[in-house]
């Protein structure tokens, strides 16, 4: 593709998040809803739809969509109706898909994205957040497919955002907090890696100042922030580059090809669209009783924005280690579980962001596994905040404790890792030093202010390297000026 | 019955999403089948339901729900045994051509 001219377009794009729920059980019958398994292991005559098989809502699946909806600042609707979707396929037993079109369960609403480099907030608005059945799994192969029923029937929520979004960063990072979302209010586990959470795009340009929009295509199925971003700046680019040359864009469907790193578009299917909506028989219209949304909203948790700005506020941590630090829920509660005790915040958080976030990076596992308990390192940093190690010793004490999982306290002592405060010692081997060094001292108090890092070294030499900096540079201080 | 509301350009239209192969004799008896169901819908839109709301169910109000518990049983074996073909735990269907 030749030079874009980027400038003279903006491009609109608005996101289809699926996302499937935590739930145990299918969204209608008590099948388990495990990733992986033997093939067609979690199955049961209504997720294959056996002849009069009937439907049975599971009850988590509404406080999920509930607290989702919550989350999103959306309208819960008080009634909504479940929808036939049908299409046929063969990882689709009923064909069709049980969804909701007409009556979603949550309407509006909106997510605040962190402020991007330039400190810019960003809201995306929300058109709906509906719940719907996920299909089961084709394998392709040789004359045949194989179809594996065991994801048939999990429940999904999929949230519809406006096109507010007008870059592949800003959809990734979009994508991101709604993911950082979901994960803190226990709706998804957000492994985008196994499918859990997956995203359509809708991609259109326009010349820059117009108001209509342009055509749009989607690129189906992108399964990690990076595809999306990726994704998104071809197919700008490619729209453009069409415009540029006096072309039209076709409204088509695109599979975006991370190898290659190219959208190629999918076999028109000049009819997909026409799925035929209308109300499922087979279950009574959802009643959310506003008791239930008012018992969900008084048990929602702190969501990453809040905790974005409490850290900011609270802490005095820039936007930039509020943001690293509450990407990911299980990081921002290990953060503040290390804090009991501590004046600092801003060292937990240093420690937190390079010393702890570097070891689970490393060692590629969860943050459980990888780190000594939050309350660990806490101890360990209330040392160093009390001057009774170093931030080295500190370094050294952690990297033991990774191996061995033995408290802080204990490694210290076991290592000699402690550092002498005690102004008594440390001034007795000061005056020792300077009573031998008197020429020098007089060198000093002449002038040559570089010898201070002499008696300083000597200092710690005498204390075998323990002695607290803070103390020795105090007291030399004051006693060479005297 | 005045004009026909059904023609046999939408039974094709239904067939293809449907993906079914239907004869001509076969297309011809469908598109009179739909449109005598038509017929008896246009019946009904005689009534002025301009003041109902629109009813999705007929049933009891409120929704049934379950608590979220597995409950099923490994069902691999007892499921693929009905099936025409299955290989390696899979059902095995003709191969699908996007």
């Amino acid at each position: 593709m030749a030079t874009i001219n980027r400038e003279k377009y903006e491009a609109v794009i608005g996101l289809e998040i699926h996302t499937h729920l935590l739930t145990k059980s299918k969204m209608f019958c008590g099948c388990s809803t495990e990733f992986g398994g033997v093939p067609n292991d979690h199955t049961c005559p209504i997720c294959t739809a056996m002849p009069g098989a009937l439907p049975v809502l599971n009850q988590h699946v509404i406080e999920i969509a509930v607290r989702a909806g919550l989350a999103a600042h959306c309208e819960v609707a008080p009634y909504s109706i479940f929808d036939r979707k049908s299409y046929f396929y063969p990882d689709l037993p009923k064909g069709y898909q049980i969804s909701q079109y007409g009556t979603p369960v949550c309407k509006g609403g909106y997510i605040d994205l962190p402020p991007d480099k330039n400190g810019a907030p960003h809201r995306v608005r929300l058109v709906r957040i509906h719940l719907e059945e996920d299909a089961g799994k084709n394998i392709h192969e040789g004359g045949h497919s194989l179809v594996d029923l065991n994801r048939s029937g999990v429940p999904l929520l999929e949230i519809v955002s406006e096109p507010d979004i007008r870059s592949g960063a800003e959809a990734a990072a979009y994508v991101q907090e709604m993911r950082a979302i979901l994960r803190y209010i226990d709706a998804s586990d957000g492994r985008m890696e196994e499918g859990s959470l997956r995203c359509d795009c809708n991609v259109s340009v326009r010349p820059r100042g117009h108001k209509e929009f342009g055509v749009k295509t989607e690129i189906k199925n992108l399964n990690s922030f990076r595809f999306v971003e990726k994704a998104i700046e071809y197919e700008i680019d490619r729209q453009i580059d069409i415009l540029e040359s006096g072309g039209k864009i076709t409204q088509e469907t695109h599979l975006w090809d991370p190898v290659r790193e190219v959208t190629r578009a999918m076999r028109s299917k000049e009819y997909a669209n026409d799925y035929r909506y209308f109300p499922e028989p087979d279950l009574p219209p959802l009643i959310v009783p506003p008791d239930l949304v008012e018992a969900i909203r008084g048990e929602m948790p702190e969501l990453p924005a809040d905790r974005r700005a409490r850290y900011i506020r609270e802490f005095g941590l820039t936007p930039y280690e509020a943001d690293v630090l509450t990407a990911e829920r299980e990081v921002s509660d290990y953060f503040e579980a290390t804090l009991s005790g501590l004046k600092n915040r801003k060292t937990a958080a240093n420690w937190v962001m390079t010393e702890v976030l570097r070891i689970v990076r490393e060692s590629g596992k969860s943050l459980a596994e990888a780190v000594p308990a939050p309350t660990e390192v806490g101890a360990l940093l209330i040392m160093i905040e009390d001057l009774k190690i170093s931030l080295n010793a500190a370094k050294t004490a952690f990297a033991t404790m990774v191996k061995s999982g033995k408290s802080a306290e204990g490694t210290v002592a076991e290592l000699g890792l402690a550092q002498v405060s005690d102004e008594g010692a440390i001034a007795e081997a000061i005056d020792r030093i300077l009573a031998a060094e008197t020429e020098k001292v007089n060198e000093y108090r002449a002038g040559r202010d570089k010898l201070f890092g002499f008696f300083v070294g000597q200092a710690m030499k005498a204390m075998g390297g323990k002695a607290n900096p803070k103390v020795i540079n105090d007291l030399l201080r004051k006693k060479l000026s005297g | 019955m005045a004009e026909n509301k059904i023609t046999l350009e939408m039974v094709k239209h239904v067939a293809r999403l449907a993906h079914l192969q239907l004869s001509d004799v076969e297309q011809e008896r469908l598109r009179a089948d739909m449109d005598q169901m038509l017929g008896y819908v246009d019946k009904l839109n005689e009534l002025d339901t301009s003041k109902v709301p629109p009813t999705a169910q007929v049933g009891e109000a409120g929704t049934p729900m379950r608590p979220d518990e597995v409950s099923n049983p490994s069902a691999q074996e007892a499921m693929l045994a009905n099936a025409p073909a299955a290989e390696r735990g899979y059902f095995k269907v003709p191969k699908i051509i996007e």
